[in-house]
């Protein structure tokens, strides 16, 4: 009984799985770097727009596709309403971000806690709950949008409203399955044989052993969602001229792909950057929170 | 002097892992002669299945090997991969641990077999179904013209092992790798695989190597004895020299790790602590809407009576209902029948009800590895129970105790820390009775708590286990399969079958004298009356 395997000072000082897990993550540069990216990303998204000097909507009738230039102003070029590409890619960053957001917590808390309930307490209930998701499912997701856009009238609250509420049907999926497999371990049987409530077995023990097969959903969510905004902003049931985002922004650039390469370029970078910097988080975070390696 | 059939001579294996490498097998040499058994004999991680798994060329990527493996003369790590194929399944051939794993549960049995004789004999379709016929029977498949066409799960444990030897039998092999073959099985199923292994040798004139970690099984079984520990061989000879004069310390050790000791019975006058009568457990087989679900009774009508102090050992084969009946007792379960604990009715409660009632009854479970959360510390383990069952205490007087409870199971309080993987098996199985103990219990129920461990990790838990009984005045039950674990840890023994108790008396009675056949051949199973044997 003395094999006793490595232990950092920091373990010995008795930290939370958060912090302890922060530390590890702080570890790996490739998580830590798209971290900063992320970041620097967002808050350029935020801060932007106030500091170029040009607005959303502004046309420079003296520039009408104009490529990358660093005099004129113009540093990532205009598209072809003269409007500046900068500017509009933040502005867009905020819609797209701010989208993947939401609705990524919609489907992490609603969709966890949902999941984990269900294959908890197994059974009617499990049956009946995910009866519910299946009819969820078989809604027809632009029917669920339009009816919305009818009640409500347009809004990009609903946009957020509507892709969480189909994404995390997804995501209750995953954790119920999680739920199944892990309820049948020892641990839970531990847990109430020591009187451990209902509330704390689901909280304490099944949602932190199910987070990592949630943490590399997460990451497919983002790009997932990103698109479907763009794709409703296509259909003209999402933002409206002059607001953008990065979808409608690559869906126009995609138009112009001959003659002005950088309208699709410039927004495809920033989204393909934030999607490389998400993956590596997820995948730096899931080791993180795993203790095992350590 | 004769060329052996495989010999191992002066093997090094080295594990290249990102950390460093690893040496799993140190400078390791034996022979096996044609027709003779050898086992290899040690505890997890003495690295006992590292050499047969070079000789079948089977090793992982990492592996950096050393030496040579010669079989009738050819060395076997530098063949190449086409022949080392030509080489498996054909004259050497092996047989797993996992039964319910080490089958495709998508093929009939009598496929995969016949896939031996395809590789190797040519043999296809239709040719091939008299011979697979012929090995079924020679392996004791019951009807095996029907049985051919059976998919895996339709057979027990016992017959799956029986259908991977008759693979492993398919082209006649000249030298049987069984590694660890009878470990999933229950006792009696094993003395009839040995048994089987045993007359097909025989009948085969092939050599065996049996790997295993049970020391008891290879008294009967080998010609010579192998000892590894850490990687080194430490010590080999006859295996009946060996038993009866074993020269190294760890070897003497092995031997010795068999459970010593009796418990001395308890006063008939103690009082009752739990008490059951007439409890049943059954499970719904099918759910169907409409109709009545069918039902799968796994206990049948048990009583049970335990006295304070008292430790009552349960034994019976998988499936006899023995967890079961602990889970229904502690209410884990849904039963009927009475449940009494200190005078109190326990059935019928509910979850709430019970709550206040769990800090007396606690359990410990057999599997080491998945009765701890992953994600939680040592000390948010042990210390969950006391925040059920006493919220009042604060943050440090809840450390305290743990400490305590640490301490009383023999483990370092500064481990409190770490997380459940970074400890070994008997260091895991202490940590989940310091999570019993911490909120200091009348009674335990045991369930296994000493089967997935090593002989030598399972008698210090023993040991401990005796210990805080006497400190702590304990009541146990004691839930095992191990006989020889159970007659040294109780003093009332139950035998149940089917969900039955068949046999029930004090220990040394029961062990001494048993009244009943199956007794009896749990017994004999067990290899306990090693005269006889």
């Amino acid at each position: 009984m003395t094999s006793t395997p490595t232990t950092s000072a920091a373990s010995a000082a008795g930290d939370s799985l958060g912090r302890e897990a922060w530390r590890r993550l702080r570890q790996n540069k490739a998580a830590m770097t798209s971290l900063w990216l992320l970041g620097a990303i967002t808050l350029a998204c935020v801060a932007g727009p106030w500091l170029t000097p040009w607005g959303l909507a502004d046309v420079d009738w003296n520039a009408f596709g104009v490529a990358p230039t660093l005099d004129g102003g113009h540093w990532l070029g205009t598209d072809a309403n003269g409007r500046d590409l900068l500017t509009r890619t933040l502005h867009g960053g905020r819609v797209s971000l701010s989208v993947a957001v939401v609705a990524t917590l919609v489907s992490l808390v609603i969709g966890v806690l949902y999941g984990a309930v269900a294959g908890y307490l197994g059974g009617r209930v499990d049956n009946l709950m995910m009866r519910f998701v299946d009819i969820l499912y078989s809604l027809p997701f632009m029917f669920l949008v339009i009816l919305l856009m009818v009640v409500f009238g347009r809004n990009i609250l609903l946009i957020y409203a509507a892709i969480g509420a189909v994404e995390w049907l997804d995501m209750a999926r995953i954790v119920r399955g999680q739920t199944l497999a892990l309820k049948r371990r020892e641990f839970i049987e531990a847990a109430h044989a020591l009187g451990v409530r209902d509330r704390k077995i689901v909280t304490r023990h099944l949602i932190p052993n199910a987070i990592g097969p949630v943490i590399v959903y997460v990451t497919l969510t983002v790009p997932k969602v990103i698109l479907l905004e763009s794709f409703l902003s296509f259909l003209g049931l999402g933002v409206q001229e002059p607001l953008t985002s990065w979808g409608v922004l690559i869906s126009e650039g995609t138009d112009m792909m001959q003659t002005a390469p950088w309208m699709l370029l410039v927004p495809s970078v920033f989204l393909a950057l934030t999607l490389f910097c998400l993956n590596f988080l997820g995948d730096g975070l899931r080791d993180a929170l795993d203790p095992k390696t350590r | 002097m004769s060329q052996p059939l495989l010999e191992v001579d002066e093997l090094c294996v080295d594990f290249a892992l990102p950390q460093g490498t690893v040496p799993a097998v140190k400078r390791i040499s034996y022979r096996i002669e044609a027709g003779e058994t050898l086992a290899l004999v040690g505890e997890s991680g003495s690295g006992k299945s590292v050499s047969s798994t070079a000789a079948m060329g089977l090793l992982p990527d990492l592996a950096r090997t050393r030496g040579a493996i010669r079989f009738e003369g050819e060395d076997l790590l530098a063949a190449a991969p086409k022949r080392l194929r030509r080489l498996r399944g054909n004259d050497i051939a092996m047989i797993f641990q996992e039964p319910m794993t080490s089958l495709n549960p998508l093929h009939r049995i009598g496929r995969q077999i016949a896939e031996v004789l395809e590789r190797h004999r040519g043999l296809r379709g239709r040719a091939a179904r008299p011979r697979v016929q012929e090995l079924l029977e020679q392996v004791g498949i019951p009807e095996p013209a029907r049985r051919i066409d059976s998919y895996p799960h339709e057979l027990s444990g016992g017959q799956r092992q029986r259908v991977m030897i008759a693979m492993a039998l398919a082209c006649e092999p000249k030298l049987l790798i069984a590694d660890e073959p009878t470990t999933a099985l229950d006792v009696t199923v094993q003395a009839q695989i040995l048994a089987l292994l045993k007359d097909l040798q025989r009948r085969y004139g092939m050599a065996i190597l049996f790997i295993t970690h049970d020391l008891g099984i290879v008294r009967h079984f080998a010609d010579r004895v192998c000892v590894m520990r850490q990687g080194e061989l430490v010590e080999s000879g006859e295996t009946a020299a060996l038993f009866a004069a074993p020269q190294h310390d760890y070897t003497r050790m092995l031997i010795d790790a068999e459970p010593r000791g009796r418990k001395t019975a308890v006063a008939e006058d103690a009082p009752l602590l739990l008490e059951a009568r007439d409890l049943r457990v059954s499970f719904a087989l099918k759910k169907r809407l409409f109709r009545p679900n069918a039902y799968f009774e796994a206990v049948r009508g048990i009583d049970l009576s335990i006295r304070r102090g008292q430790t009552v050992g349960i034994v019976g084969e998988s499936g006899s209902g023995k967890s079961t009946l602990g889970r229904a007792l502690l209410r884990l379960l849904d039963s009927r029948g009475d449940i009494r604990f200190d005078d109190a009715a326990l059935d019928g409660l509910d979850a709430s009800a019970m709550r206040p009632l769990r800090s007396r009854m606690q359990v410990v479970f057999q599997d080491p590895f998945g009765s701890l959360s992953p994600r939680m510390t040592v000390g948010e383990i042990v210390g969950e129970g006391l925040r059920v069952h006493a919220p009042e205490l604060g943050h440090r007087e809840r450390d305290i105790r743990v400490q305590e409870a640490l301490r009383d199971v023999a483990l370092d309080p500064a481990m409190r820390h770490r997380y459940p993987h970074e400890f070994s098996g008997g260091q895991r199985q202490r940590i989940a009775i310091a999570r019993a103990l911490v909120l200091k219990p009348e009674f335990l129920l045991l369930d296994e708590p000493t089967s997935a461990l090593d002989r030598s990790v399972q008698a210090t838990v023993i040991e401990l286990l005796r210990d805080l009984q006497r400190r702590h005045g304990l009541t146990y039950l004691f839930i095992s399969h191990d006989l020889a674990v159970v007659r040294a840890l109780a003093d009332t023994v139950l035998v149940m079958k089917q969900g039955e108790i068949v046999e029930r008396g004090d220990t040394e009675t029961l062990f001494q004298a048993p009244r009943e056949a199956y007794t009896r051949e749990l017994m004999r199973a067990a290899f306990l009356d090693d005269d006889a044997a």
